[in-house]
């Protein structure tokens, strides 16, 4: 089992021991938006896949709307931290170092033993642990950090998606990352802007080419700190809605989803006519202080 | 006086140098001295004493310029960086049928940059002159499209580039009137209607003054003295008010005792030169000069009520009633009542009762115009501890000329109950600004 360490004399806390997965660092939105990072893949003596990754807490300055900068804590570098992706059975390790000031976690949803739950093996400064378990159920989930006090260590940005594909592969389609999240840049319990992948307005800026006619499948899940829920609609357009993502059938046909924290649901939709559509959060509110976008969709 | 206090001055010159802890001899007392070895060149003297002056300002820079280099050092690292600290003040939103215009003054301790608005939670794309950084005391303005709507709050939110947010509301949005022909004709009735109209009205009374005995007279001598008490704590209580409202860097409160100051210092060298200069003429002539003196400053504490009047429209407040006009007219036909008194027993031209209503209610309009296309918490505060100042040095005045001759009448059994009437007769009228 492992042990929580500390890292080995002369690595400076602070800089990664061993490099992150490459370009992981401030990541753009529409980076974000399609980066999937299937680890370092080797196979366990049973033929078991083993998916090996890097997770470094960083405390790192990003630009959260045009301008504004904010003092975050990330995993390697970008909020929301890297999209690990595997499929059921896989084996999931995860070397985690902690190069800030503050002690922090890995707290990953779904079903693994309490050691690897990233609760109470807390990471001071300097040290490392690591995660290990068999990828299980299938669907989307998120993780962030479980540090004390909780809603300031996922405020500051320790979070991100986690995808389990299920064993039969879900329908080829055009895929999309969407962390729904906020950022309180003035300390005062209340998120000033409202994001999609970490930048208010970027896909109002840059619109998400999409094609008429395909499917588009969008892991969408909500981190918003202080909000309690958030929502998703889409405009010119029904979706499928698959709850936690969880199942392929029985879909619910719907144009908007509301999430709790923490809360998460996998979208599919295609579109029938080219334009430009906006999507953007339900409450008008968090779509005019930032969480708002367009698609692009081409003949 | 005049005489003394010049000399006076004289004294406290020379006083000054010899008392000088260094054994420099002055440069004028030279000549007259037989006991210095030798007199020195004037000009060796006078570069001694420029040397005397520059040391202290010399090391003054050295150490400072030692704190600068080595300050980091001597205090360590900050346990917040400045700019964390740093402060924005929002003095003043403009209305207008294509936006919001903000004006922004940095106050805090460090240059801040401003990096998004935020109107009534809503991003908006917005123009910054003369640029987003904005350096410790300087300030900027800001352009918005906002949609605003008439009648309804509006908060603007800047967001600076390290995240900090400030953010000012404006309850009832309304046009914010721009310096217009017409507009600037509404505010001198307004004016005219408030502060100069009712003065003339109460100077209406000099025939009746004029023929009452003197009882009577230092009667309403005290009565215009305890009018002018009554407004001139009124003024400070409101200057300390506004004060409150000044960015702190500015500090609100040290403006309303310079003001209040001032003015009585500056009022007290012009009546030494207007009163004193008349002692030697007629006591008509010295009672005219006073009444001058009141009704300017009157005119002065009119002009901080025409700045209340002009900024209350220019927010959309004045709206709120023509109630606050009457209540200043009535307010103020006892100010022009207070101007006749001294001058009661003597008479005096038509010219004069006129320039006397002019000084006394002009400002008012003056104060309109400010307040209604210029307001600023800081410049109003200014001003109403100037006009707070001036009224106070007026019952000074008033004080001296009744105590001329055979002591003061004011310390009467008549005097007091002048005085108190005063203060009550502005209280009673002052329920209706209110
Ligand atoms: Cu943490």
């Amino acid at each position: 089992m492992a042990h929580v360490t500390e890292l080995a004399p002369g690595v400076v806390p602070g800089l990664p021991r061993q490099a992150p997965a490459p370009g992981w660092a401030a990541r753009a939105p529409a980076e974000i938006l399609t980066a999937f990072d299937y680890g370092r893949v080797s196979q366990l003596p049973g033929g078991q896949t083993l998916r090996e990754y890097t997770f470094i807490a960083q405390e790192t300055e990003i630009e959260v709307a045009k301008g504004v900068m904010f003092p975050a804590w990330t995993y390697n570098g970008s909020v929301p931290g890297p999209t690990i992706r595997c499929t059921e059975g896989d084996r999931v390790r995860i070397y985690f170092q902690n190069g800030t000031r503050h002690p922090h976690t890995i707290h990953l949803h779904g079903v693994h033993p309490a050691s690897m739950d990233g609760v109470f093996e807390q990471v001071p400064p300097g040290h490392s642990y690591t995660y290990e378990f068999d990828a299980d159920p299938w669907g989307l989930f998120p993780y962030h950090c479980h540090t004390m006090p909780i809603r300031k260590h996922i405020e500051k940005g320790l979070y991100g998606t986690m995808i389990v594909d299920p064993p039969t592969p879900r329908e080829p389609a055009h895929e999309l990352v969407m962390v729904m999240n906020g950022f309180d840049t003035d300390v005062d319990g209340e998120n000033e802007v409202y994001t999609v992948n970490g930048v208010a307005n970027y896909f109002n800026e840059h619109p998400i080419e999409l094609k008429v006619g395909a499917l588009v499948r969008v892991y969408l899940s909500n981190m918003t700190e202080f909000d309690p829920i958030n929502s998703f609609h889409l405009h010119g357009n029904m979706f499928k809605l698959y709850r936690s993502g969880t199942s392929t059938t029985n879909p619910e046909l719907t144009d908007t989803v509301m999430l709790c924290q923490g809360e998460r649901a996998v979208l599919e939709f295609r579109y029938k006519y080219p334009g430009k559509f906006m999507f953007h959060a339900h409450q008008s509110e968090f779509a005019e202080l930032g969480w708002m976008g367009f698609f692009d969709v081409k003949a | 006086m005049a005489a003394r206090s010049h000399d006076g001055r004289g004294d406290d010159g020379q006083g000054h140098a010899s008392d000088a802890p260094f054994p420099a001899r002055p440069p004028d007392a030279a000549p007259t001295s037989d006991t210095a070895p030798a007199a020195p060149a004037s000009g060796k003297s006078g570069g001694a004493l420029a040397l005397l002056a520059l040391l202290p300002v010399a090391l003054l820079v050295a150490l400072i310029s030692l704190f600068v280099v080595y300050g980091d050092e001597l205090l360590g690292p900050a346990p917040v960086p400045p700019d964390a600290l740093g402060k924005l003040d929002i003095e003043r939103l403009w209305f207008r049928p294509e936006g919001v215009a903000v004006q922004v003054v940095n106050t805090g301790p460090a240059p801040l940059t401003v990096a998004q608005v935020i109107v009534n939670d809503a991003l908006w794309e917005f123009a910054i002159e003369p640029g987003p950084a904005i350096p410790r005391l300087g300030r900027a303005t800001i352009g918005i499209a906002y949609p605003w709507l008439e009648g309804e709050p509006v908060t603007v939110k800047v967001l600076t580039a390290n995240g900090l947010a400030f953010l000012k509301t404006v309850p009832i949005a309304a046009t914010t009137p721009e310096p217009s022909s017409s507009l600037l004709l509404l505010f001198a009735l307004l004016g005219v209607l408030v502060g100069v109209l009712p003065v003339y009205l109460g100077l209406l009374w000099f025939p009746l003054v004029r023929r009452l005995d003197r009882a009577v007279l230092d009667f309403l001598l005290a009565l215009t003295a305890g009018l002018l008490i009554f407004l001139g704590v009124d003024a400070v209580v409101e200057a300390l008010e506004l004060a409150g409202r000044v960015p702190s860097p500015f500090r609100g409160i040290g403006l309303v005792a310079i003001g209040v100051a001032g003015s009585i210092l500056v009022l007290l060298g012009v009546s030494r030169r207007t009163i004193d200069a008349a002692a030697g003429r007629s006591e008509a002539e010295r009672a005219l000069a006073l009444s001058f003196l009141i009704s300017t400053g009157i005119g002065l504490h009119n002009f901080g009520e025409g700045l209340a009047i002009g900024a209350a429209y220019a927010v959309g407040e004045l709206a709120l009633g023509a109630f606050l006009v009457v209540g200043f007219t009535l307010h103020n036909i006892t100010e022009g009542f207070g101007i006749l008194t001294p001058i009661a027993r003597h008479g005096t031209t038509l010219k004069n009762l006129l320039l006397l209503g002019l000084a006394a209610g002009g400002p008012t309009i003056l104060g309109t115009w400010l307040g209604g296309f210029a307001y600023s918490d800081l410049w109003a505060t200014l001003f109403l501890a100037i006009g707070a100042g001036a009224v106070f040095q007026v019952v000074y005045e008033l004080a001296r000329l009744t105590t001329s001759k055979g002591g003061s009448r004011i310390a009467t059994p008549l005097g007091a109950a002048g005085v108190l009437t005063g203060m009550l007769l502005m209280y009673l009228t002052g329920l209706f600004v209110a």
